[in-house]
């Protein structure tokens, strides 16, 4: 197991976020996270990545038990992160902004090409000079993406990699996805169910804070728990 | 490549200057250059991390006692005594630094704050060594590095320019380094520099002390070089003071605080040569400057001309 997930909880004040999850992810899986809004997806990764201290429960990454691990330490074994709500650099030019990314692991010319590289495999390649902050929402958060790749992590999170992404770029994404699962394991947080059901090998669904299901892609459809969560939820449309 | 460029040709400018500046304006230039690198001090931890500190009258002072008190009470020479300031300044900035980088915002500014008007009570404290409020001038063997004496004024402008070229240059270098990407990237958006796996606690850690130890090294050389050691350096003005350079030389640029010590000097030379009410002209046009270059000189510079200014 990649990434072991024990009881893990969170409170906001009076708010039971994430109530005790467990969750396993094999090396090598891409592993969608889906569930309605509030449902506590990003509290979780968050709390996996450390950047949400956990209120309960130990997450135990590459055998180790990382739970009292900062953010930071837990990235630089091998995990990368990307946002939900957009965190890019905005007033420092694409490339540095993947650059950054890069120069935790490498140095120089060789930092320089992982990011040329990074950024053509997102498509940005053309925009490297301009602007974080000039780009459309859609490519900042490609260049999220890019800044978690150029990484080369064991486990990459994607909150909503897909949000403002056109039809068209939604393909590429996919392509992306499938080439980069052949050397990496992803936690994908998802809403577009076509996405999901493309690309995931099993799915994880959080309702309430709780794992409602979790099963393959055919499973997860059948499954009449989900069907009525969803329902309820109504923003996620099945494809 | 253009921008080594540029700041050696400063350098060699300032070179030149020295052998065709009036007197007056070459005893100002040593000073201005001197007061600068104590900018160039605050700006690395201000301009580049995006902390503002209002404390590095500390810092300052830390070099000049740590300087001044081994001169009066160990005999030391000018060489070995500003070492001792440049570390004592490196020993205060670092400790601040532990304890006021847990605190982030108003709460630092008033940390920073804090602790250096504790500096600065206890040299009044300690008068029976340090002369409190009167200060001291001095002792000569403190103003002799390897057998220059830097009280003489050509000696003293070239010993200003190397402390102002070594602190521009580690600037520059600093600043474009990966380290002070990493810096600016903090300046920008501090928790995404964690998330990408910085431990960013370090960095500020790194940045406060380096820039506590260059002020340090700016401090040490005042009292050196003007010959006097006195607790107004550690007052709360020459906390404002360096702030007040960058905010008007372009924070975050490494030619910024050299304009906006320059700048600022002469605003307030040549208005009190005007009227006494020196201080309302150096105010507009403090105000005038803010409201059309609100990113200082430097920065409306970079803004308008050149994107890649470091
Ligand atoms: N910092 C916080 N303080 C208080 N409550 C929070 C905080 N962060 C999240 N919450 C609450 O915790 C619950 C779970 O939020 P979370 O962001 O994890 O949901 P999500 O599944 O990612 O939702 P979405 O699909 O909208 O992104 C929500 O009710 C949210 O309002
Ligand atoms: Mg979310």
């Amino acid at each position: 197991m990649l990434l072991s997930v024990k009881g893990l909880s969170k409170r906001f004040d009076g708010l039971h976020a994430v109530k005790s999850v467990d969750l396993d992810l094999p090396e090598g899986e891409i592993r969608a996270l889906i569930g309605p809004n509030g449902a506590g997806k990003t509290t979780l990764v968050g709390m996996i990545s450390g950047r949400i201290t956990a209120s309960a429960g130990s997450v135990i990454f590459d055998g180790e038990d990382i739970t009292r691990l900062p953010a930071h330490r837990r990235i630089a074994r091998g995990m990368a992160y990307t946002f939900q709500i957009t965190s890019v650099f905005a007033r420092l030019s694409v490339a540095e902004n993947v650059g950054l990314a890069a120069r935790r692991h490498l140095h120089g010319a060789k930092a320089r090409k992982a990011v040329a590289e990074a950024l053509d495999r997102v498509g940005l390649g053309a925009r490297a000079e301009q602007e974080a902050g000039d780009l459309a929402y859609g490519h900042q958060r490609l260049l999220e993406l890019a800044m978690g790749i150029v990484q080369h992590p064991r486990l990459l999170i994607l909150d909503e990699p897909t949000q403002g992404l056109s039809e068209g770029e939604i393909e590429a994404f996919q392509s992306l996805i499938r080439n980069l699962a052949q050397e990496t394991t992803i936690l994908l947080i998802e809403h577009n169910m076509r996405v999901v059901m493309a690309l995931a090998d099993r799915i994880t669904v959080l309702d309430a804070g709780r794992v409602l299901a979790e099963g393959t892609p055919e499973e997860i459809h059948a499954n009449a728990a989900v069907q009525a969560a969803y329902l309820g939820g109504g923003d996620a449309q099945t494809g | 490549m253009k921008a080594l460029v540029l700041h050696l040709g400063l350098l060699a400018v300032l070179l030149a200057l020295h052998f065709v500046l009036p007197a007056y304006h070459h005893g100002n230039l040593a000073r201005i250059m001197v007061l600068a690198s104590f900018a160039m001090g605050y700006n690395i931890l201000f301009g580049y991390t995006g902390l503002l500190s209002l404390g590095h009258a500390l810092f300052f002072a830390a070099g000049m006692y740590g300087m001044g008190l081994s001169v009066q009470h160990l005999g030391l020479s000018a060489g070995p005594a500003l070492l001792l300031g440049v570390l004592s300044g490196a020993v205060v900035s670092g400790a601040l630094a532990l304890l006021a980088l847990r605190t982030s915002g108003v709460a630092f500014m008033i940390v920073t704050l804090m602790f250096a008007q504790a500096g600065y009570l206890t040299i009044l404290h300690f008068s029976e060594w340090t002369r409190g409020d009167e200060g001291f001038v001095l002792a000569l063997a403190g103003r002799m590095a390897w057998g220059v004496d830097l009280s003489d004024p050509n000696a003293r402008y070239i010993a200003a320019l190397m402390l102002f070229g070594i602190c521009l240059m580690l600037s520059l270098w600093l600043v474009r380094a990966p380290f002070g990407r990493v810096l600016v990237a903090i300046r920008e958006n501090e928790e995404r520099v964690r998330m990408l796996g910085y431990d960013t606690f370090a960095h500020k850690l790194a940045a406060l002390t380096i820039s506590g130890t260059m002020a340090a090294a700016a401090g040490a050389a005042y009292g050196i070089l003007f010959g006097y050691v006195g607790a107004s350096f550690a007052a709360v003005q020459y906390s404002i003071l360096p702030l007040l350079y960058v905010l008007l030389g372009g924070a975050g640029t490494v030619l910024g605080p050299f304009i906006g010590t320059l700048f600022m000097f002469y605003l307030i030379d040549l208005s009190s040569g005007i009227t006494t009410a020196y201080m309302l002209i150096a105010g507009i046009a403090l105000v005038l400057l803010t409201l059309f270059a609100p990113q200082g000189i430097m920065g409306e510079l970079r803004r308008r001309l050149w994107k890649g200014l470091p």
